[in-house]
């Protein structure tokens, strides 16, 4: 519960900043800071309505399946991070599998919802996670290899002492591609393709309302804390003083590539995952095997 | 208590939808600056969302004719309560210069409830925002 509510706090927050820089980005004003807060509980006490002829259960039960593992994810990040020596074997496996069921979440629930443009927004959100997950492991376990540990506390621990992932010719590498893909992970514009607003009309979310999509709204928003704090654990020395620093100076990255890039085609994303991204990740884990 | 968070919320942050029934494209483009830089209604929390079960308030332009009529009222169905109605311009309002058309069927306040009639051709950004704060003044 604690962990719940500090990374959904966190979270709301981080969306704000989003919002805020990307509208000065637009010389606008932007939102006030309480602003995620006020989208929350306004669609909280919201109707739930429940398109006809849509499985009620798996359509409401797969927000709070997504949200149930970013909290678990939340969680784990920041307890191994804080008490290192908690690290069970492969718990960075477990974040890996975790992470995806977000996106799961978000297909399963747009199948449910019996709406064709929602169908579309799924069957892109699967391509997506086909294409930037190979790349994703490659950048993790360049780490993996780069520490040689599989061990969150592990990392952290071998940061400490070696200096950071990053200054590494390899850690370098697979901290780009691992930016790439948290990028499509967070559903940030050049790879919101299922959510397309213009063309898809909300895609996977169109048909939820109220609490449903209120629970949709955290996750992304606690995904917009978690992912970078992961990058942050895996490349930036993990959560110590400084870490609101590199925090900042990631979402800051995030942010800027969103406000910068047009949305690719599903197509593009699929072929620019495949080919530069992929054929980068292998260079990276080549040079780690190599021992740069 | 809830109640009291709830409407400060939906005070907050307003997610529009934009039902275009037939309207001449005035309308629209005015209300297309709203949401630009230069008067930036996301300051206000408000927002333009693409589907009507995201949104809270449905902004009516242009007159509802024989074949966008039963169409409003749909989309008028399908935005989840509490919800409000905008009617925007002369023609949402009283069907302006189209009230003796051959295609004109009855006006929008008959198809759906309104709660705030702004008249104009167009009216003006700033009417609309006033527009929206009378619609608030209802939520409570």
């Amino acid at each position: 519960m604690p962990g719940f509510l500090f990374t959904a706090v966190m979270g709301l927050l981080a969306t704000w900043v989003d919002r805020k820089v990307t509208a000065r980005l637009q010389y606008r004003v932007g939102p006030p800071w309480f602003q995620p807060f006020a989208d929350v509980a306004k669609l909280l006490g919201k109707e739930t309505m429940v398109p006809e002829g849509a499985s009620r259960l798996v359509f409401l039960g797969a927000p709070l399946l997504g949200l149930a593992a970013v909290t678990f994810v939340g969680t784990m990040l920041w307890t191994l991070n804080v008490d290192r020596s908690a690290s069970f074997v492969g718990d960075l496996i477990v974040l890996i599998y975790l992470l995806t069921l977000p996106s799961l979440a978000v297909i399963i629930g747009a199948s449910a919802s019996r709406n064709p443009l929602a169908a579309l927004g799924a069957s892109r959100e699967m391509k997506l996670i086909l294409a930037y997950e190979l790349s994703f492991i490659l950048a993790v376990f360049t780490v993996v290899l780069k520490t040689g540990t599989l061990l969150i506390g592990g990392i952290v621990n071998y940061q400490a002492v070696h200096g950071l992932t990053i200054t590494s010719l390899s850690g370098a590498i697979a901290f780009l591609v691992a930016l790439l893909v948290i990028q499509a992970k967070l559903g940030a514009v050049p790879f919101d393709i299922p959510e397309a607003e213009q063309e898809l009309a909300g895609g996977a979310f169109i048909e939820y309302s109220g609490p449903a999509l209120a629970v949709f709204r955290l996750t992304r928003a606690m995904l917009y804390f978690i992912l970078p704090s992961l990058l942050v654990t895996l490349f930036l020395g993990g959560i110590d003083v400084w870490f609101i620093v590199k925090y900042i100076a990631v979402l800051t990255l995030v942010i800027l590539i969103k406000n910068t890039n047009p949305r690719l085609r599903i197509d593009q994303a699929i072929r620019f995952f495949w080919g530069p991204v992929t054929v980068v990740a292998m260079i990276g884990f080549a040079l780690a095997l190599a021992g740069w | 208590m809830l109640k009291k968070i709830f409407n400060w919320g939906l005070k907050k942050s307003l997610f529009v939808y934009h039902a275009g029934a037939s309207a001449c494209n005035n309308c629209d483009i005015e209300i297309i600056d709203l949401l630009a830089p230069r008067h930036d209604v996301e300051r206000f929390g408000i927002v333009l969302v693409c589907s009507p079960r995201h949104a809270d308030v449905l902004l009516v332009t242009g007159v509802a004719n024989r074949q966008t009529a039963p169409r409003l009222k749909r989309l008028y169905e399908e935005v989840p309560k509490p919800k409000l109605v905008i009617a925007i311009g002369s023609c949402a309002c009283s069907a302006h210069m189209f009230r003796d058309s051959y295609n004109y069927n009855q006006p929008i306040d008959q198809v759906i409830p309104v709660d705030v009639y702004l008249p104009g051709c167009p009216p003006k950004p700033e009417a609309m925002i006033n527009a929206v704060l009378k619609a608030l003044e209802k939520v409570r």
